[in-house]
């Protein structure tokens, strides 16, 4: 079996494993390459469908090309899309000018919890990956958060031999994180090998391309040529910058992104 | 370069250097980025070093203010050879379960030992814990050669101080290395300060590693994960873990008797013929069977053993203790039953494994017991050295994983 194989099973096993225990569960798509891989794992693991709500949280200043992915997919594999917004927020023009942090947690972060209290779901998957963040790299597989949608880092369940947190308490919900143990270039490389669709700011224009997406307003492309998936892996494996070095809100200030994580960001 | 990934946990006592020996070996092997580097020597603010290792790795705030890790985390390098995701561990007792979180993950055990304070209580505690969950390969850095003048002497009594504690619990390391990880002595390049060392620098050995790949094979085990209906059609969802499935084959439904035909194996989107050990995929049986989450499907001539009571080696690992007869969840594999520990034969401290007590009443963290278990409803299980697969479990009580344990029957 190949190493791309072993990631496969893995995730499909941990992604059954939810939601064999956890019917009312959603998945968090952010409509990048990471969540989209989700996406087809899911499908993977239950004969092509997905039986559950597919949640997008909109900032409303998302790149164009990312609300054009969204609806076409969602359309062609027939999701349940919840689109949450915290329209409040967005109608007062809050924005990522004065403060990063705050823009982050009203936009992203709130949005998150007001919809996670409508619908009630007891688990939500997410495709953060170890390598993305150092904060990320100390999650777990099945992570718990508390009705304030807290992280107790500082008191993980443990984790051994497949054996996951089945049981949460009625006012917790967990975060499931079948894509844990895969790379930037692992994710790549699957993209590649199931040609699973991807959105075109992955691919270079004009001598720039994105990393990593999410607001536009917060997000910087890096320099670079590859405009295919095949000039993406192999600059990979000698790029010596990070994936999310073009992230505003991971640079604002020191540990920002365990503040973030902490009160119940991604 | 190599298809698969080694993955390597990094263990030993508190402040023995584990978080300083990755950060050091991930910035000799390159294999950090340069905006990280910028971004930590910028924090580090130790005067005299230029940067401090160890903040690599140590990413929450609170790790990095007392210089403690809390706990696992992974990170990857790579080499010409092949790639690497070593997993970091906290040394100190209080974090023992997050170090079992990362051990239980890896394919081999790096033991770093700190040559002026010698062999510690978590460094034999470490130890034991990797033979606990079947790690036989281990190898051993003696670490801060730099503190001790890079003596062979040192050298030689940490190791023979650690090899007689190794042999006891059945671990035989292959490598012993002098290093500093502060100064990469011996870690990517061979040291000049250690002539007497006849060795290669961890990496090259490393490097002439085989991964050591276990093909699994042996009798069918396939544990079922759930049932997906859709049209009208009951998939059953789950990965052979052991053995092969083939289409046609007849297999049995433990813990019952029942048995059945395999109509059709699916890895969507394709159907296949038959699928291997480490295969996740979904089955259509051609009898209409009730089967569901927990059973286990296997060969029908050699199924495993469905019995209630049984013994095994239990690590404790929740703060709250236990006391016998207290009610638990059993889960091995995907099985699931309430249960009772009937007794504790004995109880030994996990870092000197001297006994405790004998007929114990109660279990506390970080101690082991070897226990008599009976099970609500029996379980298919098999001891641990000949089936991992259905020969180690957890045990729960309310919504916590407690212990970890390994089926000796």
């Amino acid at each position: 079996m190949s190493h791309l194989d072993e990631l496969e099973n893995n995730s499909i096993y941990i992604i059954r494993e939810a939601y064999a225990k956890f019917r009312n569960i959603a998945m968090l798509w952010s409509i990048g390459k990471d969540s989209t891989t989700l996406l087809w794992l899911i499908r993977k693991s239950f004969l092509g469908r997905v039986p559950f709500p597919v949640v997008h949280i909109d900032t409303s200043y998302k790149f164009k090309e990312i609300y054009e992915f969204r609806d076409t997919y969602a359309a062609e594999w027939g999701l349940n899309l919840i689109i949450l917004r915290n329209e409040k927020a967005i109608k007062a023009g809050l924005s990522s000018e004065k403060n990063k942090f705050n823009c982050c947690t009203e936009l992203k972060t709130n949005a998150l919890k007001t919809g996670l209290k409508k619908h009630d779901f007891q688990a939500l998957y997410l495709a953060i990956r170890r390598d993305e963040h150092g904060i990320r790299a100390k999650e777990r597989v099945f992570s718990p958060r508390d009705e304030d949608f807290e992280w107790d880092y500082k008191n993980q369940p443990p984790e051994l031999w497949n054996q996951y947190k089945l049981v949460a308490r009625e006012e917790e919900h967990l975060r499931i994180h079948p894509l844990l143990s895969w790379t930037e270039r692992d994710v790549w490389e699957y993209v590649k090998r199931e040609d699973i669709p991807v959105v075109s700011l992955y691919f270079a224009r004009n001598g720039k391309r994105y990393r990593s997406i999410g607001c536009e307003c917060c997000c910087n492309p890096v320099s670079s040529e590859a405009d295919t998936v095949d000039k993406i892996t192999e600059e990979l494996k000698t790029s010596k910058v990070s994936e999310r070095s073009g992230r505003a809100q991971d640079k604002e200030s020191d540990y920002m992104m365990q503040k973030l994580r902490s009160l119940g960001y991604m | 370069m190599e298809e698969h990934k080694l993955r390597l946990v990094i263990v030993g006592h508190v402040d023995h250097g584990k978080s300083t020996f990755i950060g050091r070996l991930l910035y000799d092997t390159g294999s950090l980025e340069a905006d990280k580097i910028e971004e930590i020597r910028k924090k580090s603010n130790q005067p005299g070093t230029e940067i401090e290792f160890a903040y690599f790795l140590d990413h929450l705030e609170e790790e990095r203010v007392q210089g403690v890790t809390i706990d696992t985390t992974q990170v990857f390098f790579k080499t010409q050879k092949r790639e690497y995701v070593i997993i970091d561990a906290p040394g100190h007792k209080e974090f023992v379960r997050n170090m079992i979180t990362g051990a239980s993950q890896a394919d081999m055990g790096i033991l770093i030992i700190d040559a002026a304070e010698g062999v510690a209580e978590q460094t034999r505690r470490h130890a034991y814990i990797l033979s606990l969950l079947g790690l036989k390969r281990v190898m051993v850095m003696v670490n801060k050669m730099d503190k001790v003048d890079f003596k062979e002497a040192v050298f030689i009594q940490v190791k023979q101080a650690i090899d007689n504690f190794l042999s006891e619990i059945g671990i035989k390391p292959n490598f012993y290395v002098p290093i500093s990880a502060l100064n990469g002595d011996n870690l990517v390049h061979s040291s000049v300060k250690t002539p007497w060392y006849g060795g290669r620098p961890f990496v090259e050995i490393l490097d002439g590693l085989d991964k050591d790949i276990d093909t699994r094979e042996g009798y069918l085990i396939f544990p079922v994960q759930d049932i997906f209906r859709y049209a009208d059609k009951r998939s059953i969802l789950g990965r052979v873990e052991r053995g092969v499935i083939r289409k046609g084959q007849s297999v049995k439904v433990a813990p019952g008797n029942q048995t059945a035909k395999i109509k059709a194996i699916e890895r969507y989107p394709l159907e296949v013929d038959s699928a291997a050990a480490g295969q996740s995929l979904s089955l259509i049986l051609e009898d209409s069977l009730f089967v569901e989450r927990g059973n286990i499907i296997c060969d029908v001539e050699h199924a495993p053993k469905v019995i209630d009571s049984f013994t095994a080696s239990v690590f404790w690992l929740a703060g709250k203790e236990f006391s016998k007869k207290e009610q638990l969840i059993f889960r091995c594999s995907t099985q699931e039953t309430g249960c009772k520990i009937e007794e504790i034969k004995r109880k030994i401290n996990s870092s000197t494994l001297e006994i405790i007590e004998e007929n114990a009443g109660a279990l506390r963290e970080l101690e082991v017991g070897q226990v008599a278990i009976k099970t609500k409803r029996p379980v298919a299980i098999e001891s641990f050295s000949d089936s991992p697969e259905l020969g180690r479990f957890v045990l729960v009580r309310g919504e916590h994983i407690c212990a970890g344990g390994i089926i000796t029957l």
